[in-house]
């Protein structure tokens, strides 16, 4: 069976890569799933997204990605986000605590991008945001 | 003669104290360089995939973004310099700033005004200390960088070089705010252990710089295709205007993310040279001064010899006298 080739890169650091049979993901325009051969294609990721990486042993790999693209091209996918956790590490206490102190003000576009990241690591953790 | 003996032994214990905190310094300034490096690897794949990522855009989309295209008359043009937070680091801060002047006078000479951007508390008393204006500094990171802290810096140079589009010869143009043309940056470029250069790159207008390895990688890949002679036609989403748009701020902030971790880089190499022949100095001095302590308390005994000698002599004599 064909395989992606996928690399999920965060700015600090590569953190996954691998094979894996299918990749969804939600861009600005609305939700999307790449498999094996899809045509290039370059997104920007939705702010508070989740992307899901189900990798060949049909294990899916929950990530949650924010300020992003995807890139697919006929070698594989990256996905680019300037911050981006893996569902296992989050912290789900944390980005509760992190989503209830952005809300009190938001009014400021500092705390708006605050609660989107927090929201898109609850999404990826498998909590209601 | 004791006394000197004493003013020695003091001057030895407190060189080899200071020689204790040299060596120390050091050997945090090697672990530093370490981690730094480990940092510097460890965001390439983004930089490269963002690379990639705009070169195939600037493939397709129209390159008329603001960030993009030159200024036909350039008159505000921001320096960002970044050095350190810290002293001790040897020639570092010093080879920095003479690179940024070199600039500044060249920028001048074409008619440019410059306007500085500083990273690292010893820029920022640098410019203090000769009474020059500072746009905007920023301290307290210089060893450690985060991404946050490009970003914040990334957001400041392009609100400025955005509000600089319509700027006119009478002011700030239709916003009214005084803006700039280009933005250049000034950092410290991490070759080697042994070697750290003090470079100055134009950040904007912006030149995709293409990473070799990528370029190889589009040769083969012209080579294969060279009877079709197409680009892969790339689906947007949204449109390449937008991507752009949302793309070409996050490439500058990486490449500013990129700079603060060579220099940081650079900062602990510097460092740890300078307290290593720092260290090495103290060490020589403590040898010399132990010699010569050692010279003074032999003399001391050599004297107390002769005195004795002299004082038993006196006294045989006199007693043969009697």
């Amino acid at each position: 069976m064909a395989t992606l080739q996928v690399e999920l890169v965060a700015v600090e650091k590569m953190l996954w890569s691998g094979e894996a049979s299918m990749v969804i993901a939600r861009t600005t325009e609305g939700e999307l799933g790449v498999l094996p051969g899809h045509s290039p294609l370059l997104g920007e990721l939705a702010p508070g997204g989740v992307v899901t990486i189900r990798t060949e042993s049909g294990e899916d790999l929950v990530v949650a990605a924010h300020g992003g693209f995807l890139s697919v091209t006929e070698r594989g996918v990256s996905i680019l986000a300037e911050t981006a956790e893996i569902s296992t590490d989050i912290d789900v206490e944390r980005a509760r605590e992190a989503l209830r102190r952005a809300e009190q003000d938001s009014d400021d576009p500092e705390a708006v991008a605050a609660a989107r990241r927090a929201q898109s690591r609850l999404r990826a953790a498998g909590q209601d945001a | 003669m004791a006394g000197s003996l004493r003013a020695l032994r003091r001057r030895i214990r407190s060189t080899q104290s200071t020689k204790k905190i040299f060596s120390a310094q050091e050997l945090i300034a090697g672990a530093r360089i370490v981690r730094a490096q480990a940092r510097v690897e460890a965001s390439k794949p983004y930089s490269r995939e963002i690379t990639r990522v705009l070169s195939a855009l600037a493939g397709s989309a129209s390159l008329d973004h603001p960030l993009l295209t030159e200024r036909e008359n350039p008159r505000r043009v921001a320096v960002l310099v970044i050095t350190s937070d810290r002293g001790f680091a040897g020639s570092y801060n010093v080879n920095v700033l003479r690179r940024t002047e070199e600039l500044l006078a060249l920028l001048r000479n074409e008619g440019k005004e410059p306007l500085l951007y500083v990273v690292g508390r010893k820029g920022e008393t640098y410019y203090r200390f000769r009474d020059r204006e500072m746009e905007e500094t920023w301290t307290g990171f210089s060893e450690q960088p985060g991404y946050e802290n490009a970003q914040e810096i990334g957001r400041t140079l392009i609100a400025a070089f955005t509000a600089g589009e319509d700027d006119d010869e009478t002011g700030g143009g239709a916003d009214d705010v005084l803006g700039v043309d280009e933005l250049h940056i000034v950092f410290t470029e991490f070759r080697s252990l042994l070697s750290q250069v003090p470079v100055a790159n134009r950040m904007a207008p912006l030149v995709v710089e293409e990473v070799d390895e990528l370029r190889d990688e589009r040769d083969a890949q012209v080579e294969e295709s060279h009877s079709t002679d197409i680009t892969p036609a790339y689906e947007f989403e949204p449109s390449a205007e937008q991507l752009l748009d949302a793309l070409l701020p996050k490439y500058v902030t990486t490449r500013i993310y990129a700079a603060l971790l060579e220099a940081a880089a650079s900062e602990s190499a510097s460092r740890r040279r300078a307290m290593k022949s720092a260290s090495d100095n103290a060490e020589e001095l403590a040898k010399n001064l132990s010699r010569q302590a050692n010279q003074a308390r032999q003399a001391e005994i050599t004297q107390e010899i002769s005195e004795i000698v002299g004082g038993a002599d006196a006294l045989v004599s006199a007693n043969a006298d009697d």
